[in-house]
């Protein structure tokens, strides 16, 4: 099993050409929408990517065990030479257990680049497997879930991504076992591991035919989005192609929360926009204050606009408290740097906080929410969802001398100030549902948006609302207008922890403390969740170091890792809209056949790869 | 009534121009009547009531009238035989059907058509018999020759013959009249509905048919025809096998479960490749089974499919790996369907009852069907392997849900559950644990009083498991005084029946105290018990023989039982032993002697019996092993040494020639044989 390289073989060995030719003709046809130039299909394990205890034979295609084997620090993984390019809309590989070694202990799967690869597919994040052993699959975890058979020596074991759902199942000597992942991310590699002496694999790339049918399936996908694109209702509209496109248009800019976009093209295309105005720029607040970091501020206004939707969902509250956390230290949040920068704004969204008595929160809710686009949120109902949320963060507590004060300076405010644009932060959204009980119209516009300049005179948040509502820049990620005016400021700071101020650490350590509370009692209540103990971890770890920007857990404080958890929220928003205007309490209005755009617009690659254009035309 | 429905117009129009005028063979009434009953049911029936049928049918048959005018007949009948099955049946009573099939004979295309939609009409309806398609032997070869006439024939022929072919004998029929070699053809269609009904039609064909599907895949049948025939050249012409476009049909049915093809096509061409392969005409580890039926009948069961091809898909997997344990073990670790099936209880679901009413109507009418569905494919799954039925017993509320299905208003349900407790109850560990921990055994007890029989069947074979000796649930079973039932279970005209009551019996008497032995002898009833010794069914008299070796057990269970039915015991083993059985009846009876000499006063009656002594020393020198061993042991146990007498029954056998037979046994190859016979030689020495 000496290691050899695709250059060391002969060239013109008719053998190998032979396999090359077919290996280019079946990738061909089962993938045609993919532009190898651009993103190349994998087609043998990488010599560079891999343990190195592995070693590659055969092409690069033979993966063999050489290291000790002890115990499971001795597991070594290779990927193949390149990710899974999405335009494959499904993709497919095939692995032959050569001979199960010493103990079997094989794991198949894919991983994202840079995953540790000392380890087997499947136990850290974004890495996932299925092990010969004992037949659980591994889903960024150590610990497995029964997922299907053992295998061992003489077994051929496939792994099939679908890109369209971002879904994977295995294979079994050509038998689907069923569904194994779901939620995958983008540009996974194709991953084999091995963990004992003698553990022996080959890959099938598409080298040679696939035990099982892959095309069968990939046929029955085209069919069903043949069938979706076909059946796709059009009703009266037959015929109004440019209301269609236009409709696709306006409906991503509203998923987005492109607010002034989505309004700038309905008025030159002379259209109405579906979802209400309030409530994309609601959406559109929320994410901007994920993105400026302001993450207590943004869970404040979900909690909100949308009451009851982070109880519902504890693991995005959970993360959105661990972000948090993360931002104190960057000393970004508004509840550490309203103690370090004195600014009316910071003080008002500090004490905004509607947790802060189940009674406020109710009344608070109440209001918004009779005000705003759901009507049928009564408050018979929101109440008790209220008080639960603050039972489940009943270790959330303020200062209690501060709080006193603020909790009557913040929630009076957001019930009586009403009209008179206050500039405390909790009442911020009040504007908007008096404007939504009006007739939504360019001059309302501005006037809104003088809302907000006048109310928020001072600090970065005023940046915000220009950024959002005067420029066109809102398309891109606003993390320029607003993180300048946040790094500006944390820079003026030559960025300490929590900008270096005493009472911001103290009040950072305490919501540590609430946090990990909150960990364990998600803990009790769903179960151990790895991926949250490892979330508080690294949150956690930025504390170890004198100058967290500049230490190996420091990549989350960059401002882009915002950016997923900003998505993550607004698809929660949408889906929870969504959900209810489903089930008939009317809760937002309709989103009209956007959930079908979304889908098309968001995987349009995937899709492509299966539809052929001519239906479409059709 | 009439004015209700019918306008003044129509009537007179009815009356006046149809019923008196209209031999003139203009239809324009007729097509006034078509217009007026299309789509309503309420007028279809005043017209049948009106007398309408029988005049059409005159109409229809008189070769004077314009084709024009037959052909309005027919469609109006067919029109009328789309409403009610009140109306079918009127028809039927009207003899309609000879009257169509008549109208076949025509030369005109469009009224052949025209017949054919309506006698297809009639004949799907579940109230026309089926047998009236048969009754004149001419019909089925005619409607062959309008195979090839068109499209609309073929697709309303194919649909005749796949409902009216339920019997063995129309599967011959069709197919002595060549269905297969015309049919297939219709496999490669352009028209949808033909290839659907072609292949629903091979479905009905193959189904329990070994004939059939053997030509189905191979020609066999016919090639076997060739040479009985040999001499006529003609014959070489089926030797071939039936090929469709060059492809063998098992390879169109394949191509017809490919996954883009319409779930209907999908799941009757997997059905078409089961039966095929039930009737053994394709192995069980096929690629084509394996590879292709097998998942695309797994896929049927999944949640994205309607509840009615959920249903035919778990039951045709079902029957697909009833035998094959092979196929069991694939089909559990394919897309999760153990845990897939647990969703079939799940109807109708909260949601249903809450959004809207038709789903809710829906969901109840399927989820008896559902249930059913799910509780015979759990069955066959665990039918023979351990592993599997730890799977299924696992999966969630499994136990309760079969429990609540034991004793559910539908038999369906009743049977399929039962059924699915009877493989789970094949596993030491299931019977140990879940079995008991759930106390199945009461709804079962209440299941056996009076249940149909099939469901009898089921019910006290899982019994029977109950009552193994180590399974706890043994003892309350006893308590809750099953014996009458079990007794009289041994009376039955059924032999399943019969063998399933006195194999519990057995199993109860195994091992167990003198109490019970006693009660199963009084409850049985002597008089039952030699007459099961002499029923027809082998399995019966097996199992009694067991029963008997079983209450025959203990030295003092032995002479108590004995003492009181020696006599009849020992007359019912000469007349077994005398008789022409199979050899194990032969061992079984030689086993009941060994425990008779194993008794202390139950010995002189073997001793006594010179008879059978004479045939103890047969069969030992008998030539099967297993024969002989038992008749060593027998004799071993009667000059046991240890036991009051043994001298002189050892001095008796000697001088029968015991002792030479046992001295030739010792030189036996059989090394059990020999050493027994050692054994009891050493009996002598001492």
């Amino acid at each position: 099993m000496t290691e050899l390289g695709v250059g060391s073989l002969p060239l013109g060995d008719p053998a190998f050409n032979y396999q090359e030719h077919e290996l280019n003709e079946r990738l061909k046809r089962l993938y045609p929408a993919v532009n190898e130039e651009e993103t190349p299909l994998p087609r043998s394990w990488s010599p560079k990517d891999k343990y190195s205890y592995i070693g590659l034979s055969q092409n690069n295609l033979r993966v063999h065990y050489k290291g000790h084997g002890k115990n499971h620090k001795d597991a070594a993984s290779v990927r193949a030479t390149h990710p899974i390019p999405a335009a494959c809309g499904i993709y497919y590989f095939e692995v032959k257990i050569v001979s199960k070694g010493r103990d079997g202990y094989m794991g198949i799967g894919l991983s994202a680049q840079g995953v540790n690869m000392n380890r087997l597919p499947g136990w850290d994040k974004h890495s996932y497997g299925y092990h010969g052993d004992d037949g659980h699959s591994f889903c960024s975890s150590g610990t497995g879930q029964p997922y299907g058979p053992t295998f061992t020596t003489g077994d051929v074991i496939g792994c099939c991504v679908n890109l369209i759902n971002n879904t994977c199942f295995y294979t079994k000597n050509g038998i689907s076992l069923g569904v194994a992942f779901t939620d995958l991310p983008p540009n996974l590699y194709p991953t084999v591991g091995l963990q004992t002496p003698g553990e022996i694999v080959d890959a099938n790339f598409g080298q040679q035919p696939f035990v099982f049918d892959i095309e069968d399936y990939m046929s029955e996908w085209r069919a069903k989005i043949h069938g979706m694109i076909a059946r796709f209702p059009i009703g009266e509209r037959l015929g109004e192609w440019q209301a269609v496109l236009q409709n696709m248009v306006s409906s991503y800019l509203v998923h987005h929360g492109y607010c002034a976009t989505a309004t700038a093209f309905a008025r030159a295309t002379e259209t109405m926009i579906q979802e209400d105005q309030t409530s994309i720029k609601n959406r559109q607040r929320i994410q901007k204050l994920v993105l400026a970091g302001r993450v207590g501020e943004a869970i404040e206004a979900t909690q909100q606009l949308y009451p009851g939707l982070l109880e519902r969902n504890p693991n995005l509250l959970f993360m959105l408290k661990c972000r948090q956390f993360v931002e104190m230290v960057n000393g970004t949040d508004s509840e550490v740097r309203c103690l370090t920068i004195r600014s009316p704004k910071s003080q008002d969204s500090y004490p905004g906080s509607p947790c802060l008595s189940p009674h406020h929160g109710a009344s608070n809710t109440h209001l918004h929410t009779g005000g705003s686009d759901s009507p049928t949120c009564s408050n018979g109902v929101t109440p008790p969802n209220k008080s639960k949320s603050h039972s489940s963060s009943g270790s959330i507590k303020y200062p209690s001398a501060s709080s006193s004060a603020s909790s009557s300076s913040s929630s009076s405010p957001s019930s009586i100030n009403y009209s008179e644009s206050n500039s405390s932060d909790s009442t911020k959204s009040q504007p908007h549902s008096a404007n939504s009980t009006q007739e939504t119209s360019d001059s309302e516009m501005e006037i809104e948006a003088e809302h907000y300049t006048n109310g928020v005179v001072e600090g970065s948040s005023a940046r915000i609302m220009n950024g959002t509502y005067k420029h066109e820049e809102i398309l891109q990620p606003d993390d320029n207008s607003i993180g300048n005016g946040v790094t500006d400021e944390v820079c003026s700071h030559s960025r300490q922890l929590c900008g270096g101020n005493q009472a911001a650490t103290e009040r950072m350590i305490q919501f540590g403390r609430e946090l990990q509370a909150l960990n364990e009692q998600l803990c009790q209540e769903y179960g151990k969740n790895t991926t949250h103990k490892k979330m508080l971890q690294d949150a956690f770890s930025l504390l170890a170091y004198s100058d967290p920007w500049n230490c190996p857990v420091g990549q989350q404080l960059d401002p882009t890792q915002r950016e997923s958890l900003c998505s993550a929220l607004n698809s929660a928003i949408l889906a929870s809209a969504d959900a209810s205007a489903r089930s008939g309490h009317g809760v937002c209005s309709a989103h009209g056949p956007s959930p079908v755009w979304f889908l098309l617009l968001r995987q349009s690659r995937q899709l492509f790869a299966l539809a052929q254009v001519q239906v479409i035309v059709k | 009534m009439l004015t209700d429905c019918l306008t003044p117009t129509h009537r007179k129009c009815f009356r006046e121009s149809f019923f008196i005028n209209s031999l003139g063979g203009r239809p324009k009434p007729v097509c006034d009547m078509k217009n007026a009953v299309i789509g309503n049911n309420k007028q279809k029936a005043n017209l049948i009531v009106l007398g309408a049928v029988p005049r059409l049918l005159y109409l229809l048959q008189q070769s004077s009238s314009s084709m024009e005018l037959r052909t309005e007949c027919a469609v109006v009948l067919g029109s009328l035989a789309m409403g009610t099955e009140n109306n079918i049946k009127s028809l039927v009573d009207c003899h309609i059907i000879p009257a169509l099939l008549q109208g076949l004979l025509s030369p005109d295309l469009v009224f052949i058509e025209a017949c054919l939609r309506c006698l297809r009409t009639v004949f799907i309806s579940p109230v026309t018999p089926v047998q009236l398609l048969y009754t004149d032997p001419t019909v089925i070869p005619h409607l062959m020759s309008l195979l090839s006439n068109s499209l609309r024939t073929q697709e309303y022929i194919t649909q005749i013959f796949s409902h009216c072919c339920k019997t063995p004998e129309h599967q011959t029929i069709l197919f002595n009249h060549g269905a297969i070699q015309n049919i297939a053809p219709l496999l490669i269609s352009p028209s949808y509905k033909v290839r659907m009904q072609a292949l629903k039609c091979f479905s009905v064909l193959a189904y329990e048919n070994t004939q059939v599907s053997m030509t189905l895949v191979n020609g066999e049948e016919l090639f076997f025809f060739y040479f009985l025939s040999s001499f006529s050249p003609l014959m070489c012409f089926f030797s071939s096998s039936v090929l469709v476009d060059g492809e063998l049909l098992t390879q169109v049915f394949v191509k017809m479960m490919q996954r883009d093809q319409p779930i209907e096509m999908q799941l009757t061409a997997a059905k078409c490749l089961t039966y095929m392969c039930r009737a053994s005409a394709i192995r069980t580890d096929d690629s084509c089974i394996v590879l292709k039926t097998l998942p695309c009948l797994v896929r049927m069961c999944s949640k994205e499919h309607l509840l009615e091809e959920r249903v035919e898909g778990a039951e045709t997997l079902a029957y697909l790996m009833e035998p094959d344990v092979e196929l069991q073990r694939i089909a559990s670790t394919t897309d999760h369907l153990v845990a897939m099936l647990a969703d079939y209880f799940k109807y109708p679901s909260s949601v249903s009852a809450i959004t809207d009413i038709k789903r809710l109507d829906h969901d109840l009418k399927h989820a008896h069907e559902l249930r059913q569905a799910a509780f015979k494919l759990y069955a066959s799954l665990g039918s023979n392997d351990e592993e599997i039925r730890k799977k299924i017993t696992e999966t969630e509320n499994m136990m309760d849900r079969i429990v609540s299905g034991l004793s559910e208003s539908s038999i369906k349900v009743r049977l399929a559950a039962v059924r699915c407790l009877h493989s789970l109850s094949r596993s030491v560990q299931q019977l140990r644990t879940s079995f008991h921990d759930h106390a199945v055994w009461k709804p079962l007890m209440k299941l056996l009083q009076n249940a149909p029989d099939e469901v009898l069947v089921m019910a006290s074979s899982t019994l029977c498991n109950l009552l193994l000796e180590f399974s706890p649930s043994k003892e309350p079973i006893l308590e809750s005084g099953v014996m009458e039932l079990l007794c009289s279970l041994t009376q039955s005209d059924s032999p399943a029946l019969r063998v399933n009551g006195i194999w519990a019996l057995m199993n109860m008497a195994f091992q167990a105290d003198q109490k019970v032995k006693v009660e199963i002898v009084r409850c049985l009833g002597t008089e039952q018990l030699f007459r099961l010794l002499s029923d027809p069914d082998t399995n019966v008299l097996m199992k009694t023989l067991g029963l008997l070796r079983n209450l025959l057990s203990q030295r003092a269970h032995i002479d108590q039982v004995m003492s009181s039915h020696g006599k009849q015991i020992m007359q019912a083993v000469t007349l077994i032993l005398e008789a022409e059985h199979s050899i194990e009846v032969k061992e079984q009876t030689l086993c009941i002697l060994v425990n008779i000499a194993d008794g202390n006063t139950a010995k002189d009656l073997i001793m006594t019996n010179d008879d059978m002594l004479q045939k103890i020393k047969y069969y030992m020198g008998h030539s099967n092993v297993k024969l002989q061993l038992a008749a060593t042991f027998c004799v071993s146990n009667l000059i046991w040494n240890e036991e009051d007498g043994s001298q002189e029954r050892q001095d008796k056998l000697r001088e029968m020639g015991f002792v030479d037979i046992l001295h030739k046994l010792t030189q036996s190859s059989e090394p059990n044989l020999s050493d027994r016979a050692k054994t009891a030689l050493q009996q002598y020495l001492a």
